[in-house]
């Protein structure tokens, strides 16, 4: 997994609500057997159409309507959106799977208010080349050039693997010991 | 009683294995079902990282994305044929049971795994799909997980989670005739939205939830992940206990008798608390199809298509007018008159033998219109087997229906089943996204017997006129 603590960036946003994983990477290119290179993929089926998405070509942060990525479990659509750039997404909901998907792959989930979700797809329209200074250490989004700052919750454990960049597979198996005793009482 | 607990809370707790002050918990996972698409960069990890899977034993495999439904011996396309041989190789490597195409059982994982008898009641079930939630039609908590979790529960038989919280879902009533089951979920969805169950798991209870048998349960609970939940669950009882019987994975005789005294346990306490709770009058449901590109757009085949201007939320209007502009239908239009070019009866939600049934007696005698292309694709190979013993294969081949092989098919359009750019398809599956059944294709969702009474027509049809 990716470390990720800071990160200053422009932002790309997307209108839609309620964008599910099919768009985020339709099915058709879920036929590989690696997680690579699927950045080209990304909202492929949205190409050539009004989707209201403003271009910041190599921005890291995306800002989202509401129930972003919701539907298929597959995490070929955070593979996707990493290699596109992504490390941050902003949004005022997830879907739980997708959400999930994310943490463990060190792109931070971020949820804010509805309100406040308005307020920055208004930041970012009036001035699209608005800097973003995302702090996970202080659970903090601020515009950059402005004094204006959001606070955002995360779960604790998630926060600290994030910040660190590691696998909670081996926190599970440090506890093997644990999972072979329950098994003895099954 | 106080304290009481839900029916969710209750298999949850049955399986921490640990957890710390304020992290999440181990859980321990009873059962792992594998298809082909969002398992092989876990298994290339365990390689990579030198790892076994810790429990062959409470895994089980299947191909049903990618496979062919017309001829299962050849798969054309290159990527998909790789990617079926490399789940036949991580399987053979890992010792784990597959269940692929050279099997009777093989089939979509939401059909093929409870035939198997693999899915029990308060157990702990996932799998790479979201439709996982099928399973809680046993009273399990099944849950679909992405591929970093297939790996972890390949090399542990446990995830690191928080548990959701529980919602109710009430139908009481009495199902009317020419409503199914499919009518009931999209009826709900319609009522909660695609995000209402957003951080839940849902409990469904009521009158007309219990009288449904279990493949109709399992249409619900498939469908419980439209409306945004994890998991979706009934409890269990003698419907479900009478099902297992029997059933390769379910032990025999006495052990049989003495899990049902346990599974009879397992039901929400009386004095339980739900985070969230909703109720729906089950008498007043009729046959629901969608408009929109979003499984919660279910209306009556009567009504007309909603006009947008009508919506005075400002992101609703413009989701709307985006819905409309990609199924290019006009609003005012009634449902019952907007065409159709392809019927697909078939997917984890309706592709089980009483829904080829359902369709079957409407189908009965009659023929497809002749604008219609329309296929049933059985769920699984020992739905198909099954079918074609009660003859009703002939039923639908002598209609003009194309009776396939079974797999995914034109769900999720990742296989040889593609519906033409622009095309209409009523569809029994469970999503209506843009391009979920390939680029343009516009989706109508329904029950099998609108599918059925549609396919006659040629048009979108309340079923209820052929019953």
């Amino acid at each position: 997994m990716k470390a990720l603590a800071k990160i200053i960036s422009r932002v790309i946003v997307v209108e839609a609500e309620n964008v599910d994983t099919d768009q985020i990477i339709p099915a058709r290119f879920l036929k590989t057997t690696s997680k690579d290179s699927l950045g080209k993929y990304l909202f492929y089926n949205w190409k050539n159409k009004d989707t209201g998405i403003v271009q910041n070509k190599g921005a890291a942060i995306l800002l989202a309507r509401n129930n972003f990525g919701c539907g298929s479990s597959r995490e070929h659509a955070v593979w996707a959106l990493m290699d596109y750039g992504f490390r941050v997404i902003i949004s005022s909901g997830f879907g739980d799977i997708f959400y999930n998907n994310c943490l463990k792959n060190g792109l931070l989930c971020i949820k804010l208010k509805e309100s406040e979700i308005k307020e920055l797809f208004g930041i970012i329209k009036k001035n699209p080349n608005t800097f973003i200074k995302i702090n996970l250490e202080s659970q903090t989004v601020a515009i950059v050039d402005n004094k204006k700052i959001f606070y955002f919750e995360i779960d604790p454990f998630r926060k600290s693997y994030l910040i660190m960049g590691v696998d909670e597979l081996g926190y599970i198996l440090a506890h093997e010991d644990k999972i072979t005793a329950y098994e003895k009482n099954i | 009683m106080k304290n009481g607990k839900t029916l969710a809370e209750k298999i949850w707790n049955n399986h921490v294995v640990f957890q710390e002050k304020l992290g999440p918990a181990i859980l321990y996972i009873d059962g792992h079902i594998l298809h082909e698409v969002t398992t092989p960069q876990a298994f290339a990890a365990l390689r990579e990282k030198r790892l076994k899977v810790r429990r062959p034993d409470k895994t089980i495999a299947t191909c049903d994305h990618n496979v062919p439904t017309d001829n299962q011996t050849l798969i054309k396309d290159p990527l998909s044929k790789l990617q079926v041989e490399t789940l036949v190789r991580n399987c053979r490597d890992f010792g784990i049971t597959l269940y692929g195409l050279d099997s009777p059982y093989q089939g979509i994982v939401h059909v093929m795994a409870p035939e198997l008898g693999f899915i029990q009641p308060g157990m702990t079930i996932v799998c790479g799909d979201s439709h996982t939630s099928t399973h809680g039609a046993f009273g399990a908590l099944a849950f679909g997980i992405g591929t970093t979790e297939v790996e972890q529960v390949l090399a542990t038989q446990c995830i690191l989670a928080k548990p959701m919280k529980s919602m109710e879902v009430n139908v009481e009533g009495i199902i009317s005739k020419g409503v199914t089951a499919k009518d009931v979920m999209l009826a709900v969805l319609a009522k909660i939205g695609i995000s209402g169950g957003t951080g839940f798991f849902i409990e469904y209870t009521g009158s007309l939830i219990r009288n449904l048998n279990i493949e109709q349960r399992m249409t619900i609970c498939n469908m419980s992940t439209e409306g945004g939940a994890r998991a979706g669950l009934i409890a269990p009882d003698k419907i479900t206990f009478d099902y297992l019987r029997n059933r390769k994975f379910v032990p025999n005789g006495k052990k049989f008798e003495e899990k049902v005294k346990e599974w009879k346990k397992l039901k929400t306490d009386k004095g339980a608390k739900y985070s969230k709770s909703v109720n729906l009058d089950g008498n007043k449901i009729e046959p629901l199809v969608t408009w929109g590109t979003d499984p919660a757009s279910g209306i009556k085949m009567n009504e007309m298509v909603p006009d947008p201007k009508n919506e005075r939320d400002e992101s609703r209007r413009k989701a709307k007018k985006r819905a409309l502009n990609y199924m290019q239908i006009k609003p005012g239009r009634k449902m019952e008159s907007l065409p159709i070019d392809y019927i697909l009866i078939g997917s984890c939600t309706n592709g089980r033998l009483s829904d080829l049934r359902d369709a079957a007696q409407i189908i009965k005698g009659r023929k497809v219109n002749s604008k219609v292309t329309a296929w049933v694709v059985p769920g699984s190979r020992r739905v198909k087997m099954l079918a074609e013993k009660e003859g009703l294969d002939r039923i639908f081949k002598e209609a003009g229906f194309e009776w396939r092989w079974s797999g995914c098919s034109a769900c999720i359009a990742m296989n040889n089943d593609k519906i033409p750019y622009g095309k209409y398809c009523l569809s029994t599956s469970n999503r209506n996204y843009e391009g979920r059944q390939g680029p343009g294709v516009r989706t109508f969702l329904a029950s099998p017997l609108t599918a059925a009474a549609s396919a006659i027509e040629g048009r979108i049809t309340d079923p209820r006129i052929y019953l």
